[in-house]
């Protein structure tokens, strides 16, 4: 899904939009920089939501939304931010996009907004948004802050993506259940079934983040000093 | 009084917040490589989330939800302010958070030099905000409230230190380098999770 919409915006770029740097801050997020596996931020939603795919993508396009559109507000306003109070004028402006997604999954996707429950409120506290402003917008112009919002967003919901097919595949057989595009690949080949219990527990999610950054960072060779 | 014991023991053991609803995992998992910075992160969240669950259960009850604020004026009786509440409640929490540091600051300069610095995190801790979303969520009492986020808060502090202990032991095994550190510590969180499951059932 996310190097689609890389395609998609590489298609009608216009030079000076997306030059090299900026397309940098679109795709560094999604492997080396990764906001979940790398820096470790946005773990609770990522472990909470990733039950079933379809959750999964509501809550990572709502990320990414929000943390794009509050890195551009933040940046804008970021040379009359006091320092002493931005954390709580940085709270504010998220808050004022979180609002507004909550109120569209309620208009629109109420089951999913059900589902997903108090998790669309604590896209607030979400470390990825408040981490991006604190290390990226404070200091950058708006449209780089975009991108890196984007981005950042993009990293987080390929995880999600990557967390929430596992899951929903070894857990319940089933994948992309409850949209038009649901299919039983177990059943459809007539394999033997039986729902991995462990894997639908929020334990399971962590043991597989917990085997997906070590996979990631043998083939990276990333080492922690730890 | 059975109702509050059942409260608390729920949410220390059973839906803890660490280990079942994996709530404030980035400090959780950023603060605990020693046991003595966890048990002072682990304070601070408890005397938070303690006070902030109830102070925001009186402004949703007297002020956000629909017709609550009758008592300003008869003719608030239908306003419904509830689409508010996340940006009120974080407010809550960051205000509370800021005047609390700004106050051991002047009172106690050696708690502010052990405890001081944690403080202003907490307000981006997704477990004080979380537990004010559960609050809402549940239909509690004021008591209860009350109850619910001191139990959530001990539950916290009780992961993160166990955690912490575990953690300091492990610098003198032989793990695979790419599995170091984060790797490591998150298959531990989940093995420490299948165990707190074996609380499911307790009750009075």
């Amino acid at each position: 899904m996310s190097t689609d919409v890389l395609d998609l915006k590489e298609e009608k770029k216009s030079e000076a939009l997306f030059s090299k740097k900026n397309r940098q801050l679109l795709s560094n997020p999604l492997d080396s920089d990764n906001p979940v596996t790398v820096q470790i931020l946005g773990i609770c939603s990522a472990l909470a939501v990733t039950v079933q795919m379809k959750p999964a993508i509501y809550m990572a396009f709502g990320l990414t939304f929000v943390t794009a559109f509050s890195n551009l507000f933040i940046s804008m306003i970021r040379n009359s931010i006091p320092s002493r109070i931005r954390i709580i004028v940085q709270l504010a402006v998220v808050s004022l996009w979180v609002i507004l997604v909550d109120e569209l999954l309620r208009a629109y996707a109420f089951d999913v907004s059900k589902q997903l429950s108090v998790f669309v409120g604590l896209i607030i506290t979400n470390c990825i948004v408040m981490g991006r402003l604190e290390a990226y917008a404070m200091a950058n112009k708006p449209w780089p802050s975009f991108l890196d919002g984007v981005g950042n967003g993009l990293g987080y919901s390929a995880i999600l993506l990557i967390l929430a097919t596992v899951r929903e595949l070894f857990g319940q057989g089933s994948i992309m259940k409850g949209t038009p595009l649901e299919v039983h690949p177990f059943e459809a080949m007539n394999l033997p079934f039986t729902g991995n219990g462990v894997l639908m527990m929020p334990a399971g999610a962590c043991i597989l983040i917990g085997l997906l950054i070590w996979a990631q960072r043998a083939r990276n060779g990333y080492r922690e000093e730890a | 009084m059975e109702n509050l014991v059942n409260i608390g023991i729920k949410s220390i053991f059973i839906d803890n917040m660490i280990f079942a609803y994996f709530l404030g995992m980035c400090s959780f998992l950023a603060v605990s490589k020693k046991v003595s910075t966890a048990i002072g992160l682990g304070i601070a969240v408890v005397f938070v989330l303690g006070f902030t669950v109830p102070l925001n259960w009186l402004v949703q009850h007297f002020f956000l939800n629909e017709g609550a604020m009758a008592w300003v004026s008869a003719s608030f009786k239908d306003v419904d302010l509830s689409f508010l509440s996340f940006i009120i409640f974080i407010s809550v929490i960051a205000a509370f958070t800021q005047l609390t540091e700004m106050g051991v600051e002047k009172l106690s300069p050696p708690l502010y030099a052990s405890l001081g610095i944690f403080l202003p995190l907490i307000a981006v801790n997704c477990s004080i905000l979380g537990g004010a979303l559960f609050m809402l969520q549940r239909p509690y009492t004021f008591g209860e409230a009350t109850v619910f986020g001191f139990g959530s808060g001990i539950g916290w502090m009780l992961a993160i230190v166990s955690f912490a202990a575990i953690r300091e032991k492990l610098k003198y095994s032989n793990v695979p380098k790419p599995l170091r550190g984060l790797g490591l510590a998150f298959l531990i969180v989940g093995l420490m999770s299948f165990a707190f499951q074996t609380f499911l059932g307790i009750s009075f």
